[in-house]
């Protein structure tokens, strides 16, 4: 949550309130004069799923590397486990899982091997290594291909195996970076199942993504990050009652007619959005949007009424949309 | 844990897979070299008066001890090449080692263990294709096996440091064609220093490779210079101890940012 330093000072200590796994203050990660992260608050409580959401380059694996103790920080105040990275670097990353962005497996090894091997930098003794591997194999739907090569593995098949890497030392703290970007429907479906299994078994999750689907799907909180920042914290339903309409009509008018409308739709909904490609009226009555519409004697050449989604909220926080 | 040792574990599980042809190389290649130029070579060198001026040695005695450290370079210089870039840059092999416990003393110490190991393997069977040969002279030769192994991680060690800090593998030639191949030509493998043009000689003498030649051939022809082979040892070192330091600054640079 992004909690302004004062504020925070002026909660009363709470002596049952559970310690939060992660706890990050005026969080700042820069690359020479590049700030990648500015100064950004948040906490993660046990159990919880945690998200991510923003567009590319918004400092979200920046955030993550920080984390998941591979990356120094710049400034601030970062508790992971309730230590300190600076110091504890290796304590901490022992109770972590990671599945980082690139898939980073060892194409020299079998699919076995490779979980065999992540498990003996854990320092898991070999059979005890052998066994987890097995057992994630079958986890992930993997155990028909644990002696091939890891190279002709389907990218959906791959990430599935990243995610097995990063259990083999049965961490506390799962951290998934873009765990399905680049992957199709039903791979990303199937992954959202392993995931949604782990988080039921108590396994707390941080993940990033610029899928706004993704993130209702998983996160029961997120923060919305944009160059740098956090602009926006809460439950995806709380951001969506917060910074949104209730449902939402997507206008799309012949080629050259929007740039004519001018004022006409003035009044037909909470708020009008202006898109290149199409017109969204954000109302709590989607339908009766519609109606008003052509009522004033427009024709829009496509009608699609939706639920708002943290698309919009994004949009609405920062003007442009998540995937571009 | 011993620093390293799960690093070098995984570098074992990868050459299970391929050591039956890496032991049949390490074999042939010098069998193929002291054959063509220790027999064929040697015998013309040796018929006219070579032997004179190698000290009465035939050649194969003297040319067998020069490729071996020359050997141990090379296995030395390409071991820390190729895969340390590929580790870095292709498959983000150190990033998923460094996000567990490990740290980057552990990748440079596991690297470094890996490669002596490596050496060891290569130059023990030089060395017992070279007994094989006749090419060994004295007892002492079982020293030539660490002095081969001190110079392959005198070359190991500042090439990681300069493999950590490329961002692709085009420098990689440069660094064979004009580092590796001219001081495997000129370093007093084939022939005496003292052939070489004056000017060139002082240049041999600070490059690491002379050291373990000049070396390993005292002690496979078993003439010691204590005081000479001491300073031998001590230039290697120092190739060593101040690639590693190197190393060390490159791979952590590149890796924790
Ligand atoms: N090692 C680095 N050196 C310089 N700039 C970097 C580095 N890593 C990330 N950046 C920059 O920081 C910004 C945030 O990157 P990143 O954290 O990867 O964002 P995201 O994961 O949200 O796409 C980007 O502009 C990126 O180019
Ligand atoms: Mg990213």
């Amino acid at each position: 949550m992004a909690v302004p330093h004062a504020a925070r000072d002026a909660v009363p200590f709470e002596a049952d309130r559970v310690p939060p796994l992660i706890e990050a203050r005026g969080l700042v990660k820069r690359f020479g004069t590049f700030t990648a992260v500015d100064s950004v608050d948040f906490e993660v409580a046990p159990g919880e799923a945690f998200g991510f959401l923003g567009p590319n380059g918004a400092g979200k694996t920046s955030t993550m590397r920080m984390i998941g103790c591979v990356s120094p920080l710049t400034d601030g105040y970062l508790r992971v486990l309730g230590l300190d990275p600076s110091t504890d670097g290796p304590r901490i990353r022992a109770r972590l899982g990671v599945v980082p962005q690139a898939d980073s497996l060892d194409m020299e090894l079998t699919v076995r091997e490779n979980l065999q091997i992540y498990g003996r930098y854990f320092d898991l003794s070999r059979r005890e290594a052998l066994r987890r591997a097995g057992e994630l194999l079958e986890f992930v739907q993997l155990s028909e291909r644990a002696n091939d090569e890891v190279e002709p593995l389907s990218g959906g098949m791959k990430r599935r195996l990243v995610i097995a890497r990063a259990l083999i030392n049965e961490p506390d703290l799962l951290l998934l970076d873009e765990p399905t970007t680049g992957l199709d429907p039903q791979a990303r479906h199937l992954l959202w199942d392993r995931l949604y299994r782990l988080k039921q078994r108590g396994v707390t999750l941080v993940l990033t993504t610029h899928y706004m689907d993704e993130a209702e799907q998983l996160c029961d909180r997120l923060v919305v990050m944009d160059k740098a920042k956090i602009v926006a914290a809460g439950s995806p339903r709380e951001l969506i009652e917060r910074y949104s309409s209730r449902e939402v009509a997507e206008l799309r008018f012949a080629p050259g007619v929007q740039a004519s409308l001018d004022g006409q739709l003035d009044g037909l909904a909470d708020r009008v959005e202006w898109l290149p490609d199409r017109v969204l009226l954000y109302a709590d009555d989607g339908e009766a949007a519609a109606t008003a519409v052509h009522a004033r004697g427009l024709r829009p050449e496509s009608v699609l009424v939706r639920r708002s989604s943290l698309e919009d909220v994004f949009l609405r926080l920062t003007g442009r949309s998540l995937v571009d | 844990m011993a620093v390293g040792v799960r690093v070098l574990e995984h570098n074992a599980m990868v050459y299970r897979r391929t050591w039956h042809g890496s032991v049949l190389s390490s074999l042939l290649s010098p069998i193929l070299f002291l054959a063509a130029m220790g027999i064929g070579l040697g015998g013309y060198v040796n018929r006219n008066g070579g032997a004179g001026a190698l000290g009465g040695v035939p050649y194969i005695a003297f040319l067998a001890p020069g490729l071996l450290a020359a050997q141990a370079m090379q296995t030395a210089a390409f071991d820390t090449t190729y895969p340390i870039m590929g580790r870095i840059v292709w498959d983000k092999l150190y990033d998923a080692m460094l996000a567990t416990p490990l740290t980057v003393r552990d990748l440079l110490v596991g690297e470094l263990e890996w490669v002596v190991t490596r050496l060891t393997l290569v130059c023990g069977a030089f060395l017992v294709v070279m007994a094989a040969f006749g090419a060994v002279r004295s007892p002492l030769a079982i020293l030539a096996l660490p002095v081969a192994v001190l110079t392959g991680v005198a070359f190991a060690a500042p090439i990681m440091a300069f493999s950590a800090t490329q961002k692709r593998d085009s420098n990689f030639n440069v660094l064979f064609r004009f580092g590796i191949t001219p001081l495997f030509l000129l370093s007093g493998t084939f022939f005496p220093l003292d052939r070489l043009p004056a000017a060139i000689q002082p240049v041999a003498y600070l490059t690491p490779l002379y050291h373990g030649v000049a070396l390993a051939r005292e002690l496979t022809l078993g003439s010691v210079d204590p005081a000479a082979a001491v300073a031998h040892v001590v230039v290697l070192l120092a190739f060593a101890a101040g690639g590693i330091a190197l190393a060390g600054v490159a791979l952590r640079r590149r890796l924790v940012v």
